[in-house]
């Protein structure tokens, strides 16, 4: 039924009441899905904080696993694993993400624009693991080994489409009127783009990378046949190397009562890691609005 | 008025950089190619994994053809390899994800954009999209240790008794399997489904919204008669983003789901999912048949979720484009 029959056609007070009450259910349905919504949230935290807390101390950050029966050990490799996995993540994907996103922002009304652009939504929906079967048919069957190379370059792969279109919007939203200017006093554009444009959106943009970093090194996925995993400290980059993320899967589907809670440590640490770097990414941003 | 650049004041351009585009000077014809050439790698990138995981699936592809998407035999020692569990336990995990997060997540775009105090707007909305920032495999040991015994000991044995007489909901309660799989995509697909759909809703012209508001609507008939149907299209594009994710999400799944590659109707019985059976077999699979098997998994899941993105993307982006009051 339209609203103009329901409104004009039973104007009564009974129909007038009746509408109020269905506004007033569905309403209480929609703040009864958003509630429903975040129970899990509440609930992961709780449970990994409970559970996790215990495990966190200094030997979790220096020490190695032990092997299976002997309780105690750490997972030392596993937390610079993930900071080496990350690292070559972000030195593969943020230049090239934030050159592409430059190109969409400066020059992307075109046809190849909108292609790239489309692209890169495309590929922020590629399954995390194919990107994973990617890279071993590409770095690991050629090289002949798992390696921390070839999971930060998977993890590059999933960052570049999120940093481009972060540094796209973010260029978009500086004033032209500060190329203008810049434009004015014969500066090239292009150094009017990498010094003025880019420098101005700099700030939000580290910020979305800061979030795109949180993504990855959460992700397991990619990582299970590249980077794979070890047991050991690994040294340079072309040895395979354990992670937290990879850590918490292998120990929370063995059967060791502590591995479990090593997973919980590690899963407390990533978690955190994550949370932190998207809580402050969220205020960072409100902060700059406000200053505006 | 017309200008003309050769009789201007300004410097000419020199006839080699006329002819290669529209740039003033070397640094910015060299700042414009050097930008597209990488952006261009994103596409290069999309069309290169297309070819590699085709590549790699080429054997299987061969050796299988059609009959790979519908046998259910898959059988590393006698290397014989048909997916359709696979394919069957994705599909039906992901359709369980999409009954369950649909109207929490739309319920939530609505709340978001159209219902909530402002002040509670921006903490709920981020709250929400914390749901997308916990990494897959913590849901996966949180499902492990609080929701699949909780499915066992409270939920299932519930679901037998009130809606025991459908087949769905019949069999052993184990905790691990379909239903497991299907709530913990749910929870992951949720905050992707509302964001996009908020940003549909956004999108609403607010003449709309006032016309209807004028006309003595309520809050509610305001959305159902002004916003919804403008918004229809790209709030179709919101749910089918969300299946895209479900398809391929791969952790929690694998941990949650049960692995076991039989197809049963039963949504407590164990199954089997694409990237799961990627996740656990790739790096012990043995013989180029198996690996290739696998790849092609990976090639079908690729496909797949590429063709559901294009989609997807096209209708969100109509929704930005349309006339006012116009509908597809």
């Amino acid at each position: 039924m339209s609203l103009a029959e329901s409104v004009a056609s039973r104007g009564t007070l009974s129909t007038y009441t009746h509408r109020k009450l269905v506004d007033r259910v569905v309403r209480g349905l929609c703040v009864l899905g958003t509630v429903i919504a975040i129970i899990p949230l509440f609930s992961v935290l709780w449970y990994v904080l409970v559970r996790g807390i215990g495990g966190i101390n200094l030997d979790f950050f220096t020490e190695l696993p032990k092997p299976v029966g002997e309780v105690g050990g750490g997972m030392g490799n596993a937390v610079l694993g993930t900071l080496k996995l990350v690292a070559l993540a972000g030195l593969f994907g943020i230049p090239p993400g934030v050159l592409a996103g430059v190109y969409l922002a400066e020059f992307g009304n075109t046809k190849f624009g909108s292609a790239v652009r489309f692209a890169a939504d495309v590929m922020s929906g590629v399954p995390s693991i194919t990107v994973g079967l990617f890279v071993y048919s590409l770095v690991v069957v050629t090289t002949k080994h798992f390696s921390a190379m070839a999971g930060g370059i998977a993890l590059a792969i999933l960052m570049l489409p999120m940093v481009t279109r972060t540094t796209e919007e973010l260029l978009k939203l500086v004033p032209e009127s500060l190329r203008e200017a810049a434009l004015g006093l014969g500066v090239p554009k292009w150094r009017a783009t990498l010094r003025i444009m880019l420098r101005t959106a700099l700030p939000g943009i580290a910020v979305g990378i800061m979030l795109s970093v949180a993504r990855v090194a959460g992700e397991t996925a990619p990582l299970l046949f590249t980077a794979f995993s070890n047991r050991f400290w690994s040294t340079g980059v072309n040895e395979p190397t354990a992670s937290l993320s990879v850590n918490i899967y292998t120990n929370a589907v063995s059967p060791y009562e502590d591995w479990h809670r090593q997973a919980w440590a590690a899963a407390l640490v990533l978690l955190l890691t994550v949370l932190v770097l998207n809580i402050s990414a969220r205020f960072l941003v409100r902060t700059r609005v406000r200053a505006r | 008025m017309t200008i003309r650049a050769d009789v201007s004041l300004v410097r000419p351009r020199p006839k080699l950089l006329r002819a290669f585009g529209r740039e003033a000077n070397f640094g910015d014809l060299a700042f414009r190619r050097i930008t597209a050439l990488v952006a261009g790698s994103v596409i290069v990138l999309l069309l290169w994994m297309a070819w590699e995981m085709g590549l790699a699936s080429k054997l299987s592809l061969a050796h299988f053809g059609l009959g790979f998407i519908t046998s259910t035999n898959w059988d590393p020692v006698r290397d014989q390899y048909g997916g359709l569990p696979f394919i069957y336990g994705t599909v039906v995990s992901s359709l369980v994800a999409l009954f369950i997060a649909v109207p929490i997540s739309i319920g939530i775009a609505i709340y978001l954009s159209e219902l909530a105090n402002p002040k509670l707007r921006t903490p709920m909305g981020f709250l929400v999209e914390l749901l997308a920032a916990v990494p897959s495999v913590v849901y996966g040991l949180w499902g492990i240790f609080a929701l699949a015994p909780w499915l066992r000991e409270t939920v299932e044995p519930l679901l037998e008794k009130t809606l025991g007489f459908l087949p769905i909901f019949q069999g052993p309660h184990q905790g691990f399997g379909m239903l497991a799989g299907g709530i913990i995509l749910a929870i992951m697909i949720t905050p992707t489904i509302s964001s996009v759909s908020r940003e549909v809703l956004r999108a609403v012209p607010a003449a709309l919204r006032e016309g209807a508001i004028g006309l003595g609507a309520t809050r509610w008939e305001v959305v159902r008669v002004a916003v919804l149907p403008y918004a229809k299209s790209g709030l179709v594009g919101a749910i089918i983003l969300g299946l895209g994710r479900a398809l391929g999400e791969t952790m929690a799944i694998t941990m949650l789901i049960g692995n076991r590659s039989e197809i049963s109707i039963s949504l407590f019985k164990p199954s089997y999912t694409m990237a799961s059976v990627i996740a656990n077999e790739f790096t012990e699979a043995t013989g180029e048949l198996y690996l290739s098997a696998l790849a092609e998994v990976g090639l079908l899941l690729f496909g797949v979720t590429v063709a559901l993105n294009i989609f997807a993307r096209l209708l969100v982006w109509r929704v930005g484009k349309l006339p006012e009051g116009g509908r597809l």
